[in-house]
C-alpha cells in the first residue's frame, strides 16, 4: 500500500508553498481583500508561468499533462495561502467540465487559453438560494440562446467565459438539464458584483438575455455531467480546505507559543491546548479522507462520488473547526481587520457553500453508502 | 497513491492467507464476526482456553508475535508484515484479546531491560500463549498521575517485599505473570524513586479481586499485595530507573498500528436503515442523515488516517504521531452514537432487555460501557495533552510536584 504522495508529487508541493510565499503574502491577499483589485493578476501570470494552472490539463491542449495528483497538492498550497485568484472556478470547475463533457473544437479554443492565463471561467449554477438540483434550475434554453439569471456565480465578474446550467425540458426529470458554453464577452450578458463574505473571491449576478450559447455535451445529459465536475471540484477544494485548515491551526499555534498572559505562554493552559489538539484531530480526518478522495479522483474510482461527499464534508469542517478557533486563540487581537485570521474565516465559511452547502453534500454521502450497503 | 502491496508483500500476504485458512477454528468464525463491540464472548466455550489453542497453533506455524525476534518466539517480521497478519488473520484476531497486554506492552518491556535468561525463559512462552501476563500499573490514588503511585517495594536482603494495591488490571484472574510498577524511594521526586519488576501472580501474598464496573460486568481486577516477597533477579532496569522502563511499555502500546477502534457508525447506519419514524425510514429524515454523515466522515477518516501510516511503515518509516487520535475520536463518538440511536427510540429507548425488538438493547450496552473507551490506556485529556505537546510543540504544563520529594507532596489521605 502507499497511501501517500509520490516524492514528485511532494516536490511540486514545496515548490508550489515556495512560489506562494514569495508572491502571495498576506500582504497581497489583502489588496484584494481591501478592494483595491478584482484579483490578483500578478499572482495569476505566475501561476501560469510555473504551469499550475494547467496542471491536469494535457499537453495536446496545451497543460502540462501531469494530472489530478498533481493537482491536489498545488490546491493544498493554493488554500495554504488563500490566493486571491480564480483558481477554483477556473481550474476545478470550467477546466474540468470542459475536460469531462467538451468537443475536441471546444477543448482546444478554451484549455489552451486556461493554461497560459488567457482565459478565466467559471459555473455558472445556482440561481438564488438552493442546493444543486435540477428542480432549482429555471435558466431556459432555446433555440441556441439562453435567458435567465445566474446566481451567486463564482468569480463571473472577471471571467471570460461561462459553462451554464440550462432546462431544455420540463420531464421532472434529470434530462430536462443540459450545459451551455458561453462566451461572456460576446453579448447578450449583464454582469454584476455582489458584496459576499469572501472578498477575495468574487461572487457575481449575471443575466442572460438571449444570449448566444453553444452546447457542451449531450442535450439531456447536462446534470449527470454536472454531478461528475462537482464531484471532482468537491475533492480538489477539500485539498484547499486542508490547506487552509493547516495555516489556521499554525497560526492558532503560534500565537499560543508567543502570547504571554498571566505569566505564561498561554499555550500552556490546558483549555488552548485542548483547542488546539481538537483542531489538529479535525485537520487531520479531514487530510486522510481527502486523500482518499484524491485517489478515487486520480483513478476514476466507482468510488468517486462517496470519497469525494465524504473529503468534502470532513475538509468543509475542518476548515471551519480551524478558522473559528484560531480566531478564539487569538482573542481581542484575533477580531481585528489587521490580524489575518478573519480571512481564513471567511475563505472557510464561504468555501462551505460555493459547491452546495454541508447538507446536499450529507445526502450524497448517504445515498451512497446505501447503495454500496444494499450491494 | 495507490492500495497495493509490492511484491514481496503480496508473497508474504499469500502465504499468511493459506496458513489462516488451512489452520484457523472456523467452528467460531460466525460467533466471532458478530461480535464487533466490547469484549469477546464465545457461547459455549472458554475464550481463554479457545484463545490460547489458537495463539499456540500460531507459534508452532512461526506466526505468533511474529515482529519478536526469532529466538524469542517470534518471525522476525518487518512492521508491515505484522500489520498484513492481522489483516489476514481477521476475525481469529479478535482471539487474542488475553495476550494483548503481553505481546502489545510486557514483551516489549521484558526484551528491553531484561536479562538475557528472563528473555529466554519468558518471551517464547508469552508469545506462544502459554504464560500469560498483566499490567500492574495504575492505582486507586494514580491514573493519569501514574507516577504518583504508591505501592511500596522495601529491599531486604536480595528480595524485596511489595505492599500496596494495583487497579483496572486486565486479566489479572487468568494471568501468570505481572509486570509491576513500585515505589522503591519516597524520599526523592516522584518520577525518580520507581523500579519496574516482574512477579509470578500466584506468589504468596498476591490477591486478586473483580471490580463490579458502572456498567454492571466484571472485566477489570484490583490486585492487593501483603508482604509479596520478589527476587531481584525479577527487577527490570536499574532501582529508580522505573519511569524510564514504563515508557517502553507506554510507547509499544501507542505502537499498535491497523488495529481497527470500533466507532459505532456501522450499527448506527444499519439502525437507521432499518428504523420507522412517523414519517418513514430514519435514514431517510434529514436530521438523522446529518448526524449520520458527520460520523461516517469521522469513522472514515480514521480508517484512512490508518492506511497512511501503514504506508509509512511499508516505506520503513516510523508512522507519525497522528496514530494518537484513534481512541480520542472513537471513544467520543460511541458515546454520542449510542446516545443518539436511543434517542431515536423515543421512551423505548430506555429498555434495556436482549428481548426488545428494537436492536435488543445493543446501544444501550453501548452507552453503559463508552465511559470506559475514554478513560482507558490516558483519558481524552491525557491524549490531547500528548497531540498538543508532542504533535504542536506546545509547552508542558507547569507541575507543581515535579522537583518535591515525593513523601513531601500533598495528597488526599495522608
Amino acid at each position: 500500500m502507499n497511501f501517500d504522495f509520490s516524492d514528485d508529487q511532494k516536490q511540486l508541493r514545496d515548490q508550489a508553498r515556495k512560489f506562494l510565499t514569495e508572491k502571495c503574502s498576506p500582504k497581497t491577499v489583502r489588496v484584494v481583500l481591501d478592494g483595491k483589485a478584482p484579483y490578483d493578476k500578478e499572482l495569476w501570470k505566475g501561476l501560469a508561468e510555473m504551469g499550475f494552472l494547467g496542471v491536469a490539463i494535457p499537453e495536446e491542449f496545451g497543460g502540462a499533462g501531469a494530472g489530478h495528483l498533481e493537482l491536489c497538492v498545488i490546491a493544498e498550497e493554493m488554500g495554504r495561502a488563500n490566493a486571491p485568484v480564480p483558481f477554483s472556478s477556473t481550474v476545478y470547475l470550467a477546466a474540468e467540465a470542459l475536460l469531462i463533457a467538451g468537443s475536441d473544437a471546444q477543448k482546444k479554443k478554451w484549455l489552451p487559453a486556461i493554461a497560459s492565463g488567457e482565459a478565466i471561467g467559471t459555473l455558472a449554477l445556482f440561481e438564488g438560494k438552493g442546493n444543486p438540483a435540477p428542480k432549482n434550475i429555471k435558466l431556459t434554453a432555446a433555440n441556441g440562446v439562453l435567458n435567465g439569471v445566474k446566481k451567486p456565480v463564482a468569480d463571473g465578474a472577471i471571467s471570460d467565459f461561462a459553462v451554464v446550467a440550462a432546462r431544455t425540458g420540463s420531464s421532472g426529470r434529470d434530462g430536462d438539464i443540459s450545459l451551455f458554453l458561453v462566451d461572456l464577452k460576446a453579448g447578450g450578458v449583464e454582469v454584476k458584483s455582489l458584496t459576499n463574505l469572501d472578498p477575495t473571491r468574487g461572487q457575481a449576478e449575471i443575466t442572460f438575455k438571449d444570449c448566444k450559447a453553444e452546447p457542451l455535451g449531450a442535450a439531456g445529459e447536462g446534470w449527470s455531467i454536472l454531478t461528475q465536475v462537482l464531484d471532482r471540484a468537491a475533492v480538489l477544494c477539500a485539498f484547499e480546505q486542508v490547506g487552509g485548515s493547516d495555516r489556521a491551526l499554525e497560526m492558532g499555534r503560534d500565537y499560543a507559543l508567543d502570547r504571554i498572559a498571566f505569566g505564561r505562554q498561554i499555550g500552556s493552559f490546558q483549555a488552548v491546548k485542548h483547542m488546539l489538539a481538537d483542531m489538529y484531530v479535525s485537520a487531520t480526518l479531514a487530510r486522510s479522507n481527502s486523500y482518499y478522495g484524491a485517489w478515487a479522483l486520480s483513478t476514476n474510482a466507482a468510488d468517486l462520488p462517496e470519497a469525494a461527499a465524504a473529503a468534502r464534508i470532513s475538509a468543509t469542517q475542518a476548515f471551519q473547526h480551524c478558522a473559528k478557533n484560531n480566531i478564539q486563540v487569538h482573542g481581542g487581537m484575533g477580531f481585528t481587520w489587521e490580524f489575518d485570521c478573519h480571512m481564513y474565516y471567511r475563505r472557510a465559511n464561504a468555501m462551505a457553500l460555493g459547491l452546495g452547502s454541508l447538507s446536499y453534500w450529507e445526502d450524497q454521502l448517504i445515498d451512497h453508502m446505501r447503495k454500496k450497503n444494499a450491494a | 497513491m495507490n492500495f497495493d502491496d509490492t511484491p514481496q508483500e503480496a508473497a508474504f500476504r499469500e502465504t499468511a492467507r493459506k496458513w489462516v485458512a488451512a489452520n484457523a477454528p472456523k467452528e467460531f468464525e460466525q460467533e466471532l464476526s458478530k461480535s464487533s463491540l466490547g469484549r469477546i464472548r464465545l457461547a459455549k466455550h472458554d475464550m481463554v482456553e479457545v484463545g490460547k489453542a489458537w495463539q499456540k497453533k500460531k507459534a508452532e506455524g512461526g506466526w505468533a508475535c511474529l515482529h519478536w525476534p526469532k529466538e524469542y518466539g517470534g518471525r522476525g517480521a518487518t512492521p508491515i508484515e505484522r500489520v498484513i497478519w492481522q489483516q489476514e488473520e481477521g476475525v481469529y484476531g479478535k482471539l487474542t484479546q488475553p495476550f494483548q497486554i503481553g505481546e502489545g506492552m510486557c514483551g516489549p518491556t521484558v526484551m528491553a531491560w531484561g536479562s538475557e535468561d528472563a528473555k529466554r525463559r519468558y518471551l517464547p512462552k508469552l508469545a506462544a500463549g502459554e504464560e500469560i501476563w498483566c499490567q500492574l500499573f495504575s492505582e486507586p490514588s494514580a491514573g493519569s498521575d501514574v507516577a504518583g503511585l504508591r505501592t511500596r517495594a522495601e529491599k531486604k536482603g536480595d528480595d524485596w517485599i511489595v505492599n500496596g494495591q494495583k487497579i483496572w488490571t486486565s486479566g489479572a484472574h487468568y494471568s501468570d505473570f505481572g509486570l509491576l510498577i513500585a515505589r522503591t524511594d519516597p524520599n526523592v521526586p516522584k518520577h525518580k524513586g520507581l523500579t519496574m519488576f516482574f512477579l509470578d501472580m500466584k506468589s504468596p501474598g498476591v490477591e486478586v479481586r473483580p471490580i463490579k464496573q458502572a456498567n454492571g460486568m466484571q472485566e477489570f481486577n484490583e490486585v492487593y499485595f501483603t508482604d509479596v516477597v520478589i527476587s531481584d533477579s525479577q527487577r527490570l532496569g536499574a532501582v529508580g530507573e522505573g519511569w524510564s522502563v514504563s515508557l517502553t511499555t507506554l510507547m509499544n502500546e501507542r505502537m499498535s498500528i491497523g488495529s481497527r477502534l470500533a466507532t459505532g457508525v456501522p450499527e448506527l447506519f444499519e439502525f437507521c436503515s432499518n428504523l420507522m419514524l412517523e414519517d418513514g425510514l430514519a435514514i431517510d429524515d434529514p436530521a438523522v442523515r446529518s448526524k449520520l454523515a458527520s460520523w461516517a466522515v469521522k469513522s472514515s477518516g480514521l480508517k484512512y488516517t490508518s492506511y497512511r501510516a501503514i504506508s509509512a511503515l511499508s516505506k520503513g518509516e516510523r508512522p507519525g504521531p497522528e496514530n494518537s487520535i484513534g481512541k480520542l475520536v472513537s471513544g467520543m463518538m460511541l458515546q454520542d452514537i449510542a446516545t443518539y440511536a436511543m434517542d431515536l427510540q423515543g421512551a423505548a429507548g430506555v429498555l434495556t432487555g436482549a428481548d426488545e425488538e428494537t436492536v435488543h438493547g445493543q446501544f444501550q450496552q453501548m452507552l453503559l460501557s463508552s465511559p470506559s473507551m475514554r478513560i482507558a490506556g490516558g483519558t481524552d485529556e491525557i491524549l490531547r495533552n500528548i497531540i498538543a505537546e508532542r504533535v504542536l510543540g506546545l509547552p508542558g504544563d507547569i507541575r507543581v510536584d515535579k522537583d518535591v520529594p515525593y513523601n513531601k507532596i500533598p495528597t488526599k489521605g495522608r
